[in-house]
């Protein structure tokens, strides 16, 4: 092989492994660095198709408007009719609700329980850990029907509460629009925090022990070494679940579906919710429902450019 | 004071703990419940368990949604662990300035949420129902195609892979084995943990999927188990006992992967936070 060619990794090799290249292997050469592009061609055509191609026709259907297949050009009509359309700002309002309120409070569950379940000297560590994690194996659909059971007029949570007193009659959760709303929260919150904790825990793997030692030596105490080692070491990932965690909460569709169906009124309805509604449940309009769409799209956009903004400026 | 905090954080982890617990609890009490004892509340075990189980096989097309969700998450899965590493190791082991370029474009793809190309792509699917019914609208085709590719797992193996020792790919090579050679016979049995964790996710993500299928599946004979439970869970008259029996089953199988290949999962995600 001739010097140039050399890679980095090839200097190493022992003498006897090195050989002269002939005519045949100079062409491997170049088919060689082209061979790279073959592993990743089907992945990056499949991508194209499936997600950047389909978000390129939904920008086009935001700016149509007509029942079903019959379409036509209607300019900006679609996103004013946004600002006067009451179910699209109940959905909006829902959605911002579950995510300010759900987001935050996960996030703080998970990184308290990775905390505390991250100390070897603690007892039953492995059965808090599988416990906390176990909502995590349910589908989103099931659990959204037990959840539904749980809390409904005869449920076992009004039950409960009736008979420890803690209530004088039993509320209706699921038919109260403050309280279907905070059934849904509850609800995300208990599937998810398990979720989270794991990729915490992950990371506090690799957080050097002696940093907590040497603040301890220090004088700092538990909420100082949380807030000033904890949170500063697992940043990247808290900012990776934080992402993930905003674009899925702000998709919400499952769990609203299945618990409230988005009731009561549309106390509940999420954008996605109503997304699927103005496509398949009521008379289809395929345009408006894509104008709707991209406000998730411009939502996510803008809410992870802030939480990249935020979790730099902190460095 | 030490102590004081001890009991604080047991009692904390404890009621954690219950909360988490307690809906499985009350799912596997209640199959074995008569209907009418799951709504007053009974949380002891009954002895009506073969009574729902025969009700459930009976009145409900559960096998067929099994079957369906099966097939779909099967395929599924072996699609993406094939593409995804296929395309993870040729990021990182051939790796050159323009397909890092791709690589980023590809990541941005994640960011896109399913309801905005939901509209496009059941639209795209039915435009070539006629032509190709495999794929078309109401078929598994049009089901698995979508989710099969996703930057996620690309980056997933890409991020595994930093961890795969490059010296192997050059000792292939000197072997005499092709490019393909060196990723079938020497990368995929080196990376068996990702590929058990990321069978894992993709096996779990499919199985419980339910808005692709709600929008693109119509038949009822097409249906898979999260339609079937979501539709059992909007009757007007529900029967307890059978509909968490069903729940229970649809449960089951991802519970069993991810309690059977636990530490595979844990390795695994730890190598895609690591990166």
């Amino acid at each position: 092989m001739s010097q140039q060619s050399t890679k980095k990794g090839e200097m190493d090799l022992p003498v006897r492994l090195r050989y002269k290249e002939t005519k045949r292997e100079k062409t491997g050469v170049f088919f060689k660095k082209k061979v790279g592009w073959l592993f990743i061609i089907i992945s990056v055509i499949a991508i194209t198709i499936f997600n950047f191609y389909p978000m390129v026709q939904a920008f086009l259907l935001s700016f149509q408007s007509g029942m079903g297949g019959n379409l036509e050009y209607v300019g900006l009509e679609n996103w004013k009719r946004l600002f006067g359309d009451p179910t699209f700002i109940a959905a909006l309002t829902n959605t911002s609700i579950y995510l300010l309120i759900q987001v935050p409070l996960m996030i703080v569950l998970a990184l308290f329980f990775s905390v505390l379940l991250n100390d070897p000297k603690l007892k039953f560590r492995g059965f808090f850990r599988i416990a906390i994690f176990l909502p995590c194996v349910t589908s989103l659909v099931a659990y959204s029907v037990i959840f539904k059971y749980l809390f409904g007029i005869d449920g076992i949570i009004n039950q409960f509460l009736l008979n420890f007193g803690f209530i004088p009659e039993t509320i209706n959760f699921l038919a109260d629009p403050f309280w279907a709303k905070v059934v849904i929260i509850l609800a995300i919150t208990w599937r998810w925090t398990g979720y989270n904790m794991i990729f915490y825990l992950a990371a506090l793997q690799n957080v050097d022990k002696s940093i907590y030692e040497a603040a301890r030596i220090d004088g700092a105490n538990a909420f100082q070494q949380f807030f000033q080692i904890t949170v500063p070491m697992l940043k990247p990932i808290i900012l990776f679940t934080s992402i993930t965690s905003t674009i899925g909460t702000l998709q919400i569709f499952d769990e609203i579906v299945n618990i409230t169906n988005g009731g009561p009124g549309n106390a509940t309805i999420s954008i996605s919710q109503y997304i699927y509604n103005l496509s398949f449940e009521y008379t289809p309009d395929f345009g408006y429902a894509s104008t709707v769409s991209y406000v998730i799209v411009i939502l996510v956009v803008i809410l992870s450019i802030i939480q990249f903004r935020v979790a730099g400026e902190r460095k | 004071m030490k102590s004081l905090k001890r009991i604080f954080i047991y009692t904390f982890l404890s009621l954690a703990a219950i909360v988490s617990i307690f809906p499985f609890l009350w799912m596997l009490v209640s199959i074995t419940n008569k209907s009418v004892d799951v709504t007053q509340g009974r949380l002891l075990p009954g002895t009506h368990l073969i009574e729902n189980m025969k009700t459930l096989f009976a009145t409900v097309d559960i096998v067929p949604a099994l079957a369906n969700s099966a097939i779909i998450a099967v395929i599924t899965t072996v699609l993406t662990l094939l593409l995804a590493s296929l395309a993870g190791y040729g990021f990182e082991i051939h790796r050159s300035r323009g397909k890092d370029i791709v690589f980023n474009i590809l990541l941005l793809s994640m960011m896109i949420p399913f309801a905005a190309i939901m509209v496009p792509l059941y639209r795209m699917f039915g435009s070539i129902s006629d032509t190709a019914p495999l794929i078309g609208i109401d078929s598994l085709g049009a089901v698995i195609l979508p989710t099969a590719t996703t930057a996620f797992f690309i980056f997933f193996f890409r991020q595994n892979t930093k961890m795969f020792p490059k010296d192997l790919v050059e000792a292939g090579r000197i072997d005499g084995l092709s490019e393909l050679g060196v990723f079938f016979r020497i990368y995929m049995p080196t990376m068996k943990t990702t590929y058990a964790a990321a069978a894992i996710i993709t096996f779990m993500n499919s199985w419980n999927n339910y808005l692709w299928p709600l929008v693109i599946l119509q038949s009822p004979e097409k249906r898979t188990i999260p339609l079937l439970i979501s539709n059992l869970g909007s009757s007007y008259s529900p029967d307890y006992g059978v509909i968490m029996s069903a729940i229970v089953i649809a449960t089951l199988p991802t519970a069993l992967v991810f309690f059977l290949m636990q530490k595979h999962f844990v390795a695994g995600m730890m190598g895609s936070v690591k990166g």
